[in-house]
């Protein structure tokens, strides 16, 4: 222990600074891209058409069975088999970032969708509008409403999980702490750095979740 | 897509040894076991104390209890697996330091399986604060009224009503510690995920998700 240099947090501002914007821009990408398309399973899984209930089904339970950094390498591995050519680790991170979080941004959404009371539904239905106009108009902006502190909760975790691009070395925060670490040889140092970004960030966002947790209670 | 396709790699021998690389899988599915069980009890054991000091009557214990969920929730796994690999040894004596970098047995093994079950302990402590939150204010006063101390109200009363509670949302956490497991390929656990990089065959990471 007294060993310790924490001048070396000075000259690595800069890339951290980009890593924690490609770190930013990933999650934000991916939870538009998986609450989009996480909306669209929960539509599927909830459809009365049973092969495509079943498709999504498989295809949730799929991604919730296997770890992250598992996807995130065979997405990586994978990927440039079926366009042709290599897209880089930050493409093949975004990528897989909104195929697995899509799994479970659905769940979410089918919980959401689900926690609607029933007599909403009807008395749309009685109103004249049709199942997409009663979908869209009636219960999706209750459910998302009622699902928003969820959403954000699940949205903390995909900020903490983009850290494992690590893996396929694409340039996110952790990386470019590391990398900087490495080059001036105090690793200890900016993983304590990088430690302290994240848990200032997500804690704050966790408290801010807390707040609006408090606004938006489910009224019923 | 015009991958060769290889399955016959599972039964190839491993470039460095005797054993075939389906054998070194199995070794990994052993070391991954190994990891997630070892961090499951300690995060059961200090879950649990931590999740029912969250609801002590006293303000000093719940605001540390508190600190400690908040402390492994906010970051990272990986950023974690790297602070107990690196960062954690630098903070003791100066011996123990030493014998922590050069001589611990099995030192990947233990970082991990601490890391990991300090960081699912603080998921176990959200789960059983809500169960105790749960019980009916009653139990709590008619164990205090009988004579029982707040610490035998707990043991006998409060705590085996609210784990029964619990047990649904914890086996989720339990599958949660298998796959988080995976992390610890960074710091070079020989578990599954380690040799499937390594190998660098998709397939044998497909099979074994």
């Amino acid at each position: 222990m007294g060993e310790f240099d924490f001048s070396v947090w000075q000259p690595s501002l800069p890339f951290i600074r980009d890593g924690l914007l490609f770190t930013l821009r990933l999650t934000l990408v991916a939870m538009t891209g998986g609450i989009v398309i996480g909306t669209l399973l929960a539509l599927a899984r909830l459809s009365p058409i049973a092969p495509l209930a079943r498709i999504a089904g498989a295809y949730v339970d799929l991604m919730r069975s296997i770890p992250l950094v598992l996807v995130i390498l065979w997405f990586f591995l994978v990927i440039p088999f079926i366009t042709g050519s290599p897209v880089g680790a930050e493409t093949s991170a975004i990528i897989t970032f909104t195929a697995f979080e899509a799994a479970f941004y659905c769940e979410i959404m089918r919980s959401g969708i689900q926690s609607v009371p029933r007599g909403q539904v009807n008395a749309a239905f009685a109103l004249g509008l049709g199942r997409a106009q009663a979908m869209i108009h009636v219960i999706l902006p209750q459910a998302v409403r009622n699902m928003l502190p969820v959403l954000l909760t699940q949205t903390i975790v995909l900020f903490q999980d983009t850290s494992l691009v690590y893996a396929i070395g694409a340039k996110d925060m952790l990386k470019a702490a590391d990398v900087v670490g490495k080059n001036y040889n105090r690793p200890v140092e900016m993983i304590v750095l990088s430690a302290l970004i994240y848990f200032a960030i997500c804690f704050s966002l966790s408290l801010a979740v807390r707040q609006l947790q408090k606004r938006v209670a489910i009224i019923r | 897509m015009n991958y060769h396709w290889n399955w016959g790699i599972f039964l190839e021998q491993v470039k460095a040894g005797d054993e075939t690389y389906l054998a070194w899988l199995f070794t990994g599915l052993g070391w991954t076991l190994a990891v997630s069980l070892t961090a499951w009890l300690i995060a059961l054991t200090i879950g649990i104390a931590v999740g029912a000091l969250r609801t002590a009557p006293s303000r000093l214990l719940v605001l540390l209890a508190n600190a400690w969920v908040e402390l492994f929730r906010n970051i990272p796994l990986l950023v974690q697996m790297f602070l107990w690999f690196f960062v954690v040894p630098e903070f003791l004596p100066r011996e123990w330091s030493l014998w922590v970098k050069q001589e611990m047995p099995a030192k990947e093994f233990v970082t991990a399986a601490l890391c990991l079950g300090f960081f699912t302990s603080s998921r176990v402590a959200e789960q059983v604060r809500a169960g105790v939150g749960s019980l009916p204010r009653g139990q709590r006063d008619a164990s205090l009224a009988l004579g029982l101390t707040l610490g035998q109200a707990y043991r006998h009363v409060i705590l085996p009503q609210a784990l029964r509670i619990v047990i649904p949302p914890l086996t989720s956490e339990f599958m949660n510690v298998f796959k988080n497991s995976s992390v610890a390929f960074a710091i070079g656990v020989r578990g599954m995920a380690l040799i499937e990089a390594r190998t660098r065959v998709p397939g044998l990471i497909a099979r074994s998700g």
